[in-house]
């Protein structure tokens, strides 16, 4: 087993116990216990997420990409910056692009699109060095961390006949 | 009038598959767990899809040339050079079929005259028998032993060849035991094809579908080239099964008998499948590559779940299907699998839908999600543990 197959498999397959794994990937119970542990200490695995399709759930919830523009800082350049943004709770992702008229992408959430707007104009915006923000509400997710979520109810994605040769 | 009086005697000859049998009895049931299909759970890459469908949007709808389109052929001689070192001209020696299925129909008509004799391999896919049959001819079958990995070896091949021996058909990665050939085992019977001068059809519709050792085809041994008919498809590896394309590949007098009955019967493989396939060949390396990796992670939890709970399982090189053995429950293949259905709600197929060698078998396909093979496996175990 490779430190890939392990990344691979869990990657996809989250809810594996260690039996499974173990079983999966040919090797000892104890070898993935180990290897797990080295690779989350290593923070290689950074987290075991759920992913949910809020949109089918009963709870409304807001999501933001905000492009943020700031100037650099002598000696830090970006990364102060982004670390006074990401701190905030209503962050869920950000990243620093290249080619495009803003230096950040933000991705956040909220209850509302008033809670959102409050972040922006309240937290962000005033954050020394930020010159500018532009807020883009998403009105529907179709894929995400590589999962299709635009799926039709009516579908059934198991035609397949029991036995076949 | 009584319809059985007009149906041939070839047809009236030909056994009903152990399969559709199988099937009858479980598409009778709710809630059945289906451990029994024979095709990817994958989907076809989206590329592939895409491609098919922009030749239908462009109204690339019309028959294609006999053979199948130039492009795709170009593409098939390419795949086969860079993936397994075989050399085949696009415009003499491949065919475009409607599915490994036509082409291995096409194989045996080309090739059998009436009284001649085909070595099949058992236990072996279903549709080999009934191929050779409605041709005319008549299988001899070799029993493959799972004390040798089912693998064919020197001893059972020269057993098998009589004067009267026109071909053996090859399946490696094997449908239904996972059995693999290596270059070390070809080595083996090479010499004995070459003497005997009998055609081998390959079936190797599995090549991709390779674990820890590369794919080796038969027709890689260069003094028994023009002797192997190579069948292959896209079904399994590109997970494309309702497409119904595959190709034939061999020598230009074979293949040009073969596109004699192929133009009359099918004229040309379906249109948007065959722009579908060159994306396939061109780009779809990758996707095949991350089937695999599954298919061989899901293989050793199944082969372990199955060895753990008694049922001696050895671990197939390639295919996407297990064998285990159920002798030691003291029941046959048909009511172990019947029992489990009507027990457990779980369906896999019995060894001897394969053919008499796979008594004592059952197949059980790890084209599943390992969330479902586990959920099956849970319930094979209750199964067996009432039986203690």
């Amino acid at each position: 087993m490779t430190e890939l197959d392990l990344l691979s498999f869990i990657e996809k397959n989250a809810k594996c116990t260690i039996t499974d794994l173990s079983m999966a990937l040919n090797e000892s119970e104890e070898v993935i216990t180990n290897s797990l542990k080295e690779l989350e200490d290593k923070k290689v695995i950074c987290g075991y997420h759920t992913l949910i399709n809020w949109d089918k759930s009963c709870t409304e919830k807001v999501h933001a990409t905000i492009q943020v523009s700031c100037s650099p800082e002598r000696e830090h350049g970006y990364d102060r910056i982004a670390k006074r943004i990401y701190m905030y709770n209503e962050v869920e992702s950000m990243s620093l692009l290249s080619g495009s008229a803003a230096e950040f992408i933000v991705n956040v959430e909220g209850k509302t699109m008033q809670e959102i707007a409050h972040f922006v104009g309240r937290k962000l915006a005033p954050i020394e060095g930020v010159t500018g923000t532009a807020t883009l509400f998403v009105l529907k997710q179709y894929k995400k961390n590589g999962v299709i979520l635009d799926t039709d109810d009516n579908y059934d994605d198991n035609e397949r006949l029991l036995v076949t040769p | 009038m009584n319809m059985q009086d007009v149906l041939s005697d070839k047809v009236k000859s030909i056994a009903p598959s152990g399969i559709r049998k199988f099937f009858d009895l479980a598409s009778k049931m709710e809630g059945v767990i289906s451990l029994g299909v024979g095709e990817p759970d994958f989907d076809t890459p989206w590329s592939i899809r895409e491609a098919a469908i922009y030749s239908i949007e462009t109204g690339k709808t019309f028959y294609t040339a006999n053979q199948g389109l130039p492009q795709l052929r170009q593409e098939i001689s390419k795949y086969l050079n860079r993936r397994f070192q075989l050399q085949y001209d696009y415009e003499d020696n491949i065919i475009v079929t409607v599915g490994g299925s036509e082409a291995i129909d096409i194989a045996f008509r080309t090739l059998i005259n009436p009284g001649d004799e085909v070595i099949l391999l058992q236990p072996s896919y279903v549709a080999y028998t009934p191929g050779v049959q409605l041709a005319g001819g008549k299988e001899v079958t070799i029993e493959l032993k799972e004390d040798n990995n089912f693998k064919l070896t020197p001893e059972l091949l020269k057993a098998a060849i009589t004067d009267k021996t026109k071909a053996i058909l090859l399946n490696f990665p094997s449908n239904p035991t996972g059995g693999f050939m290596t270059k070390e085992d070809y080595q083996k019977i090479v010499p004995i094809i070459k003497e005997s001068g009998i055609i081998v059809i390959s079936d190797e519709i599995y090549a991709e579908l390779s674990y820890e050792q590369e794919f080796v085809s038969p027709a890689s041994f260069p003094e028994i080239k023009d002797q192997v008919i190579l069948i292959s498809g896209y079904s399994k590896a590109y997970a494309m099964t309702g497409w119904r394309l595959g190709y034939v590949c061999g020598h230009t007098d074979l293949i040009a008998a073969m596109n004699k009955i192929h133009q009359y019967v099918i004229m040309s493989a379906p249109t948007a499948a065959q722009y579908g396939a060159i994306e396939a060949m061109k780009n779809c390396d990758n996707e095949v590559v991350k089937m695999v990796e599954q298919y061989k992670l899901r293989r050793n939890y199944i082969v372990k779940a199955f060895n753990d709970m008694g049922l001696k399982t050895f671990m197939p090189q390639g295919a996407f299907y297990v064998f285990p053995c159920i002798k030691s429950t003291g029941l046959t293949s048909e009511q172990f699998c019947e029992e489990l259905l009507k027990e457990q709600l779980v369906a896999c197929v019995p060894g001897t839908a394969f053919g008499k060698a796979g008594e004592g078998f059952i197949r059980v396909s790890y084209a599943y999600s390992i969330e479902e093979i586990k959920e099956a496996v849970i319930k094979i175990k209750a199964f067996l543990d009432n039986r203690k």
